[in-house]
């Protein structure tokens, strides 16, 4: 029975690892699948190995212009998340006033509000506004859903942040700007940075909000999207490749520079 | 989400004395809402009331519409797609069990078993999220494709046969399925499952369980005493980042599924953006949204954890 024994003992690594593998399998299948030359337009099953793709990413009509808008947007959106987001959450937490619940709530219904909803509530806006579809409409609708979670996660930190800090910096006969500027905004930036990384992914790779409110204007998901019925070329998986080793390599970075920097102070 | 919002930490004493003038002070949380508030009022809220007076307008394209109260509407959506609206809710459900059965055991693996495997595993399971998830949908459709090796395998373990009977799959196809459907969105949504309850199980003191051993209890009870209802704010948090997102979704349907899989949002989707029906779309999700915050309203009661929001 020690075999029996050994697999009981390590029955949760074994489960949490067939979980990794069920995440990993498709980034794997896009990884291989982009040094594919399919037959026909559809680039489902293997046929023989080939780096055409790799040597020619954007050589299909119209993806790399729908992945430059596609980030020109989120960072745009970003952009105008963070900033009202963070006064938001700074608001929140430093301040007392009126209809705090009616704020707390209208930040927390569009997260747990199904998207295509959103979606769908800001069409019929748009439409009755009349407005044109296309860059500006996925804007606003990209900054609305990216909104609450960058105040999530700045209040997060803000809310950890200890006041006294504020108060040695006036003590010390700092003004109020530069009490903000030179203490506040610092000890805060970890969280808006995250609140800023987390709009970017969610701006970047949005689909549905973004069918619905985009006209004719292709985005990326959107290029996706269309080749999936008109035919999947093998430079989608090209891009999809990179934009995972990108950032893989981004996180490994952000945690060698943050690791070296603890190993300083201590 | 997971934040609790009540009762911010004691404030920065009142301004000094003098200045700055009391007025301006008073007024700064409102400038600094101000903006941010009016983006979320304008554009989130307006539209929700925008959509409900949409769902009981009558007319046409081409002649405009007009608000006659047409009820209607909500009565004919409901009797022709009530099925779609079953149907999403059992395949929001499963894969939410699923991403939960899935979830848990890499969560506690990385909050208590991967030492220093422990960032590389968060990246891994973070940096998909990176590459877009809809060329990651198109993969399962290699992954699950018919006569390959994992359709093949299930079959030789006549797990297809189990599935057959259970209507979830059909003939030697898991693709086009119902069972590829609630895969791949148990896919999509697994890691807004390990992420919060990776968060509730790392805050728990490990003393806990050396305590629950020196107790004498067993492994798994003290998992069933001690930890499980210690992660209940992850797992209630989990899965409704894993449910509401499911069942609106129409990509998987689309992507994975057949006609015989449509979700609500494939409906809805079809309804705005190729028929052009804008009071049916509007009133099915109005019942979608409606339906969804009555169940979470519900779950969040009963699983006792208002704090949460």
């Amino acid at each position: 029975m020690p075999f029996v024994n050994w697999l009981k003992r390590r029955l949760v690594v074994i489960a949490g690892l067939i979980t990794l593998g069920y995440l990993l399998l498709p980034n794997v299948v896009v990884t291989v699948f982009s040094f594919n030359k399919p037959k026909g337009r559809f680039n489902y099953e293997w046929q023989q190995f080939s780096t055409d793709a790799w040597k020619d990413p954007c050589g299909v009509a119209g993806m790399c212009g729908s992945l430059s808008l596609s980030l020109q947007i989120a960072v745009w959106a970003t952009l105008g998340a963070t900033v009202l987001g963070t006064m938001i959450a700074f608001a929140l937490v430093r301040y007392r006033f009126r209809a705090r619940g009616a704020v707390n709530s209208l930040i927390f219904l569009p997260m747990a509000m199904p998207e295509v909803v959103m979606a769908a509530s800001l069409l019929t806006l748009f439409l009755n506004m009349g407005a044109q579809l296309g860059f500006w409409t996925i804007l606003i609708a990209h900054i609305m859903f990216c909104l609450s979670f960058v105040v999530t996660a700045v209040k997060a930190r803000v809310m950890s942040m200890d006041p006294r800090l504020e108060q040695a910096a006036q003590d010390l006969y700092a003004g109020p700007l530069q009490t903000f500027l030179r203490v506040t905004l610092p000890i805060a930036a970890p969280g808006i940075a995250a609140g800023a990384l987390l709009a970017f992914a969610l701006s970047f790779d949005d689909f549905i909000i973004t069918n619905f409110n985009a006209g004719s204007t292709v985005t990326f998901p959107m290029f996706v999207w269309g080749s999936a019925q008109r035919g999947t070329p093998v430079q989608i998986n090209v891009i999809g490749t990179a934009m995972f080793v990108v950032a893989v390599l981004f996180v490994l970075t952000s945690m060698a520079i943050s690791n070296r920097r603890n190993k300083q102070k201590a | 989400m997971s934040a609790a919002t009540e009762a911010p930490p004691p404030l920065a004493p009142t301004a000094p004395e003098t200045r700055p003038p009391r007025k301006r002070g008073r007024l700064t949380p409102y400038w600094l809402l101000l903006p941010g508030i009016l983006w979320l009022v304008v554009f989130f809220a307006l539209p929700l009331v925008y959509q409900a007076s949409t769902s009981v307008q009558t007319g046409s394209l081409e002649q405009g519409y007009k608000v006659t109260w047409h009820f209607a509407t909500y009565w004919d959506a409901l009797s022709e797609y009530w099925p779609q609206f079953v149907r999403s809710v059992l395949y929001a459900a499963s894969a939410t069990i699923l991403c939960l059965l899935l979830g848990y055991p890499l969560a506690y693996l990385i909050a208590f078993r991967a030492g220093r495997w422990r960032n590389l595993i968060m990246i891994l399971v973070i940096a998909p999220f990176f590459t877009s998830f809809l060329i990651r949908t198109l993969a399962w459709k290699t992954i699950l494709a018919d006569g390959g090796p994992v359709v093949g395998a299930l079959n030789t373990l006549h797990v297809l046969d189990v599935t057959n009977w259970l209507g979830w799959t059909a003939g030697d196809r898991v693709l086009a399925t119902p069972l590829a459907v609630v895969c791949g969105l148990t896919y999509n949504f697994l890691p807004f499952m390990i992420l919060p309850l990776y968060t509730s199980l790392e805050r728990i003191d490990g003393r806990l369980h050396e305590a629950a051993g020196d107790l004498y209890a067993r492994p798994w009870t003290t998992f069933r005493k001690v930890t499980f209802p210690l992660s209940m704010p992850g797992v209630v948090s989990g899965t409704l980042l894993t449910f509401i997102p499911a069942a609106g979704d129409y990509v998987n349907a689309d992507l994975l599924g057949s006609t015989d899989t449509r979700m609500v949002g494939n409906v809805i989707q079809s309804q705005f953006l190729r028929i052009l029906d804008y009071p049916t779309a509007a009133a099915l999700s109005f019942i979608l949204m409606a339906a969804i915050l009555a169940m979470v309203t519900v779950y969040i009661r009963r699983s006792g954890t208002e704090d949460l929001v």
